[in-house]
């Protein structure tokens, strides 16, 4: 084989195809747990955003001469596009999937070079994008409305309200844990106030409350996550990393200062902080080659998001950490050098 | 004759000042979320341009070697101080817009570049030409960055024209929807849209010169 002419000419046996089906596989509880939630909007957002993801991976793979149909097969595309369907709001109109997906698929992939290539992850690129040029969409969040209990819309229903938009109704939007702490702030009213007016039901464990298609099944996360550390397709380094990084920094605010950063225990089950600990920050090409370097990614990420979250004008801030760690990693990368094996440790020249 | 010529179509395409050369990137990217600002931006640079280009070409013989950068840096100050200081005078709603920038002119380093590859070498007449030729490149590729901007940012074109041309072109402001992706008249746009029209020009340029081998080896053979 052609993978095992380069040194360590050992090749681990995983293709593209097999780690992207193990992930997916890992991602289909928790969506489907999504979909029961949110009813059949999610459903729908869903199949355009991942549909809309393998065209335009079709599309960029002619124009670029590169592999074609059994490239669009290897399920990069389709992963990113779920990955991106996760994180929007479960009631979003279907431009924002499709836009989403283009940005994620020929801006942030494609226009570096393609699968492997890419500097930064496409989701979250597509997130940030859509987060920063349509505020208003991107934060309508819904309470949710199982499937089979009547309370949301039909199949069909939910095709037209994701075709031709529509207002939600209000009495089904909701904030999240995230955005209503920080909108209460900004008018002056501290979490020892905002956050009891909530209840518990925020930081239930379930994921009966509102927020982006795939980030409230905390435990279902955290079962897709351990499936990918028993098959190894991710070692934990990353997102204990992640973990940690969002945890300490947050005990450490809580107890010095509880009326104005909320507790770890919040910010771990609140927004996208599991998902993106076990799914996001965990790509393989964005993320860095040592355990060393992966840890370090990871704490920068979790303290970045946690300090978004707490001092800057966006509730939640998984999407800008990642980006600002994925520009680190050459430089991670390049200092957290493994020793090879005969040599002494690496000197650093200072070009 | 030809060679002015070749001046022309090295200012406007060939060597164009932003996707040629890619100098003066902070104008081309800070100024540009519309088209306006950038018209406007590239013909203050422009007129900067030429006067300096004058000046330098015809004190060339007068100025030693190893203080030319100096000396060209204070002339092309004194021109943009004037610049400024007319457009505060006579356009002064543009001015508002476009002030914090019109200062910056000073550290373009395409003005500064052109003056030194070009003008210090080169006759009046020929300085002339190319600073009006690469301006207008300049101009252009403002232009070109700032209309994309604009229509997918804000859904208009030529936004607030009249302010820079006068009533008489009003009828150049367009709207076509409302919205748009703010993210495009944001600083990451700007690297964005420079990135694709760049890509675009190069997939051009290919096509071309693949185009004109073709057909030169067929009318060879």
């Amino acid at each position: 084989m052609n993978a095992a002419a380069h040194a360590p000419h050992a090749h681990g046996g995983k293709s593209i195809r097999g780690v992207m089906t193990s992930v997916m596989l890992a991602l289909t509880p928790l969506t489907l747990w999504g979909f029961y939630l949110f009813g059949w909007t999610a459903v729908w957002l869903w199949l355009l955003t991942v549909g809309s993801a393998m065209l335009f991976e079709l599309v960029c793979l002619n124009l670029a001469k590169r592999g074609g149909p059994a490239s669009l097969l290897d399920g990069s595309a389709a992963l990113a596009g779920w990955l991106l369907a996760l994180t929007l709001p479960p009631w979003a109109p279907w431009w924002i999937a499709v836009l989403g997906s283009f940005i994620a698929i020929a801006v942030a992939k494609h226009a570096y070079g393609g699968l492997g290539q890419n500097p930064f992850n496409p989701a979250m690129v597509a997130r940030a994008a859509l987060l920063v040029s349509f505020p208003l969409e991107m934060t309508q969040w819904v309470s949710p409305t199982p499937l089979l209990s009547g309370t949301g819309l039909g199949a069909l229903e939910a095709l037209e309200h994701v075709l031709f938009g529509g207002a939600v109704p209000d009495a089904l939007t909701s904030a999240t844990l995230l955005g209503h702490v920080k909108t209460e702030a900004s008018r002056g009213i501290d979490l020892l106030a905002s956050v009891p007016a909530l209840g518990g039901g925020l930081a239930d464990g379930v994921g009966r409350h509102a927020g982006s298609l795939g980030e409230t099944g905390s435990w279902l996360i955290l079962a897709g996550g351990a499936f990918l550390l028993v098959r190894r397709i991710i070692t934990w380094h990353i997102p204990v990393g992640v973990l940690a990084g969002i945890a300490l920094p947050a005990a450490i605010g809580h107890a010095v200062d509880p009326a104005h950063l909320l507790s770890a225990q919040h910010h771990l089950t609140a927004g996208a902080a599991l998902l993106g600990a076990f799914f996001i920050a965990t790509d393989l090409v964005t993320s860095p080659a040592t355990a060393a370097g992966k840890i370090l990614y990871g704490l920068g990420i979790g303290f970045l998001t946690w300090t978004i979250r707490s001092f800057a004008g966006f509730p939640e801030g998984f999407a800008f950490a990642v980006l600002l760690m994925n520009a680190c990693v050459p430089i991670i990368d390049r200092f957290l050098k493994p020793r090879i094996y005969g040599h002494g440790r690496v000197q650093m020249s200072p070009a | 004759m030809s060679r002015y010529r070749q001046i022309v179509k090295d200012g406007l395409w060939d060597n164009n000042m932003v996707s040629g050369q890619l100098l003066a990137m902070c104008p081309a990217m800070a100024v540009t979320a519309t088209a306006t600002n950038g018209l406007g931006m590239g013909l203050a640079s422009t007129v900067v341009l030429v006067a300096a280009n004058i000046l330098v070409s015809s004190i060339r013989h007068l100025v030693p070697s190893a203080v030319r950068i100096p000396i060209f840096i204070v002339l092309i100050a004194t021109l943009v101080t004037l610049v400024d200081m007319a457009l505060n005078a006579w356009l002064h709603d543009l001015y508002k817009v476009l002030g914090l920038f019109i200062a910056l002119i000073v550290v373009n380093c395409g003005i500064l570049g052109r003056s030194e590859s070009f003008a210090s070498k080169s006759t009046v007449a020929e300085s002339t030409v190319d600073g009006l030729a690469m301006g207008l490149g300049f101009t252009f590729a403002l232009i070109a960055i700032g209309g994309v901007r604009e229509l997918l940012g804000s859904g208009s074109l030529f936004a607030q024209a009249h302010l820079l041309l006068g009533p008489a072109f009003a009828f150049l402001e367009m709207k076509f929807f409302d919205g748009g992706a703010l993210l495009m008249i944001l600083p990451p746009g700007g690297f964005i849209v420079l990135g694709f029209l760049l890509a675009a020009k190069r997939v051009w340029e290919s096509r071309r010169s693949a185009r004109a081998s073709v057909t030169q080896a067929t009318s060879a053979a």
